[in-house]
């Protein structure tokens, strides 16, 4: 596999070229001083100041660029990106660089066009809630931004402080709210593309409504930077709920994790935004490691699993009274669903609730090393997935220790999403064969996608055909073609 | 051996209503104070304070007759009385104000604790107030006097801004670890007590739902600030409440010089 990935990189790098200092020398001239990190002449950066932009939020992929370009405007990536074209210079866009498969990093030693410094608001209307906004935004600053206009951003994640809007896009981020508020591939109105040849396609209206032909901008969400350079983004807010709550229900097996669903949805109808799921070894982890504060022993004795439930809607007392007598249903049936349960009385065990999920994510990247599979498979198998993973490993023996410590399942049940994470010592190329295709084709078993949000990136690119038909990626390599005839935009990913 | 009645205490934890800290607040129009039309919580070190009451009961069993809480506020406040009886308090007192009614302050709370402390004593054996566990000071108005001057109408002992609370329910008295400027102060102090919590006290637990169900069949009585005599009408007037100035925004600069230049235009110079 390894053998293929190195001959893959090869045939799509053998066209392409290194930065020179020729090249550097021209950014120089076309950038100010603090857009341009290069190892290279005339600018001669200390080699550890790249070290954030070439290594992922895992610590697992590692790029070896010599040269990081912070563009400030849409004309000043439009004209870093013509040069690289001229050149058949590779590069690769860059967020806030927390994506989980690879994406954001060069396979090697690519330019990294980061966006952190395009990170203004161009305007927002409190009436229909459409922000403009540049690519490089973070996400929680946005959140700020519409705040006091009382909206808010349409996706919520874990990594929302360090991510960027333009990167969101560029995988299609699911998150927290997806079960509320959709996919951005309907909140996104509008987006401003700067293409692999230089061209800026602007694409920013904002329009509720707008049938004229294809659908270009839809192609930008998802594509991971492979069709071009994300600038700006036009996208719809939605109004903020005026009254939120959330609880913490434990249940005695995870069996009663999909009946749960439909009694919470019948009963809290519109006002359900999140329904979430993490097993009982994702909450250890997630106590170990201090994300929020945890239950009473009393309270998580004997639960396999835990759902948060929370609600967001226009009347405190209206949701209130839904949530509590849905409560009471749960705790007063002949046949508990729940063992019990904890409700948050204030804002701050309302965040200290959603850290004992979102901080998840975190727990295991402090607890080791991660293989992290974000796939879809209907939401009854999320138990046996991860089991059925565990007693793989198990009759490998590579659960100890030294090698597999924890195989643990969280996601967004309302999404039939399932984030199964194996928690190692340090990647091994056993555990890694181990591993793919074993989960890939459990996966295909189920007719699910072997990334509902992630991304392919580098790490999946061999696993597409598990969840996508040939005649589908075909179709994709045309449009690639299309798009970027000399495969500059961060080749390798995505496609092999 | 069970512990002779004369040993058993009973805790009052007052709580109060207050605009939730998470809440961003904003001075409302008539500039009168501000804006209350914003998700309110209990005041948070009161929220400590019913959680050691409920700790010192967890750890003393029996010992520990009562956990009662208490509450001077609008119809809402019984949502507060609620939570505090969902952590673990017995039973809650509402004194109930108008809306509209104006905020009472420290002396007010003060005497109407005294008046239902002594009420409680006349009630009979047993169920005479030992310790009154409260808030250092509340969120919304940050007067911190409630305590104190609790203490010096009953003439009892206090051990304010307590990080650590021990009991000794054989001897009657306390060991308190207050905290003070640059460290911190142990204290001993006799039965009945008045301490007031610090935020390091302790860390309040979530309320489950099977004792938010029984919250609800808690009982909470309800009364007038005339059936303990006294009047809440404030005694202070406020003249004007205004916004802070508003924080001018950074800039950024491109090198060392020009940030050299910048601190020198603005008046900064080298020592
Ligand atoms: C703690 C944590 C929690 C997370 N939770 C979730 C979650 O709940 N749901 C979810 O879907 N994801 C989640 N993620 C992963 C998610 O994909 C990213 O966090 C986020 O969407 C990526 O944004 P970024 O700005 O960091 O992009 P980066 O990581 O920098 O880039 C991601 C990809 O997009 C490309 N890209 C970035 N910016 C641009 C641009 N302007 N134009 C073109 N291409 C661009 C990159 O080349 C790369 O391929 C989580 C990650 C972390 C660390």
């Amino acid at each position: 596999m390894l053998s293929r990935r190195l001959f893959t990189s090869r045939r799509v790098f053998s066209t392409l070229n290194s930065v020179r200092d020729s090249d550097v020398a021209h950014f120089a001239k076309i950038l100010s001083p603090s857009s341009v990190l290069s190892t290279l002449p005339p600018v001669s950066t200390p080699r550890d100041e790249l070290d954030i932009y070439n290594t992922d939020w895992m610590g697992k992929y590692r790029g070896k660029s010599t040269t990081v370009l912070k563009p400030k405007s849409t004309q000043e990536v439009s004209e870093i990106v013509s040069w690289c074209h001229d050149k058949h210079i590779p590069i690769v866009p860059q967020g806030g660089n927390t994506g989980l498969v690879g994406g954001s990093v060069p396979l090697k030693d690519e330019v990294i066009l980061s966006l952190s410094n395009m990170s203004n608001v161009r305007s927002f209307d409190p009436v229909s809630g459409i922000l403009v906004a540049d690519a490089g935004c973070i996400l929680q600053s946005l959140t700020d931004y519409v705040a006091p206009y009382d909206h808010i951003m349409p996706l919520d994640l874990g990594a929302k402080g360090s991510c960027q809007i333009g990167g969101n896009v560029s995988t299609n981020a699911g998150g927290l709210r997806l079960l509320r508020y959709g996919s951005l591939h309907g909140s996104v109105l509008g987006l401003e593309v700067v293409l692999p040849d230089g061209t800026i396609l602007d694409q920013l209206t904002s329009l509720r409504k707008d049938n004229t032909g294809y659908d270009l901008k839809q192609l930008f969400i998802g594509a991971e930077g492979t069709l071009g350079v994300i600038t700006g983004v036009s996208i719809l807010t939605p109004p903020a709920p005026q009254a939120s709550n959330n609880v913490i229900l434990a249940l005695p097996t995870f069996d009663n994790v999909v009946p749960l669903f439909k009694t919470v949805k019948r009963q809290l109808s519109e006002i359900l935004s999140a329904f979430e799921f993490i097993d009982r070894t994702a909450y250890d982890l997630a106590v170990k490691h201090g994300q929020g504060r945890a239950l009473s022993d009393e309270d998580v004795e004997g639960a396999q699993c835990f759902v948060l439930v929370e609600t967001s809607g226009g009347r405190r007392e209206h949701d209130e009274e839904k949530l509590a007598n849905l409560l009471e249903s749960l705790l007063e049936v002949d046949k508990p669903l729940i063992n019990t349960g904890v409700l948050a009385q204030n804002p701050a065990q309302f965040s200290s609730l959603w850290a004992l999920r979102e901080g998840v994510t975190e727990a295991v990247s402090k607890e080791g090393k991660a293989y992290k599979y974000d796939i879809s498979v209907p939401a009854a198998t999320f138990k046996q997935v991860v089991d059925t993973t565990r007693e793989h490993l198990r009759s490998k023996g590579l659960l100890h220790e030294d090698a597999v410590k924890h195989v643990l399942g969280y996601g967004h049940v309302g999404d039939g999403n399932l984030h199964l994470n194996i928690v190692a010592k340090g990647y091994t190329p056993e555990i890694q064969a181990a591993l793919e295709p074993f989960v890939y084709e459990i996966v295909a078993r189920h007719r699910g996608s072997v990334s509902a949000e992630h991304g392919i990136g580098a790490m999946k690119t061999h696993a597409l055909p598990y969840s996508k038909t040939d005649v589908s990626i075909a179709l994709m390599k045309r449009i690639k073609e299309l798009f970027d005839p000399r495969g500059i935009m961060n080749p390798g990913k995505v496609l092999e | 051996m069970r512990p002779s009645p004369s040993r058993l205490l009973n805790i009052l934890v007052p709580v109060k209503r207050a605009v939730d800290y998470a809440v961003k607040i904003r001075v409302n129009s008539s500039q009168t104070g501000v804006d209350l039309n914003v998700k309110h919580s209990m005041n948070p070190f009161d929220e400590i304070a019913v959680e050691e009451a409920v700790r010192l009961r967890e750890k003393h069993k029996s010992s520990i007759t009562s956990i009662q809480a208490f509450t001077i506020g609008p119809p809402k406040s019984v949502e507060t009385l609620r939570t505090a009886l969902a952590m673990g308090a017995d039973s809650a007192v509402h004194v109930e104000l108008p809306e509209s009614a104006p905020a009472p302050e420290p002396l007010g709370v003060a005497k109407a604790l005294r008046a239902w402390i002594e009420k409680q004593k006349e009630a009979g054996e047993g169920k005479g107030v030992d310790i009154v566990i409260l808030g250092k000071q509340s969120i919304d108005d940050d007067l911190g006097q409630t305590g104190q001057m609790l203490a010096g109408l009953l003439g009892w002992g206090q051990a304010t801004y307590a990080s650590k609370v021990e009991l000794d329910t054989e001897k009657k008295e306390a060991k308190v670890l207050r905290e003070i400027d640059g460290g911190s102060e142990e204290v001993k102090v006799k039965l009945p007590l008045i301490v007031t919590t610090d935020l390091r006290l302790n860390e309040p637990r979530y309320a489950s739902l099977p004792n938010i169900m029984k919250a609800k069949k808690k009982p909470v009585e309800k009364l007038k600030p005339e059936d303990l005599g006294v009047d809440l009408t404030p005694v202070m007037e406020t003249l004007k409440v205004t916004e802070p100035p508003k924080r001018v925004g950074g800039g950024k600069v491109e090198s060392v010089d020009e940030l050299v230049a910048k601190l020198k235009e603005h008046g900064f110079t080298a020592v």
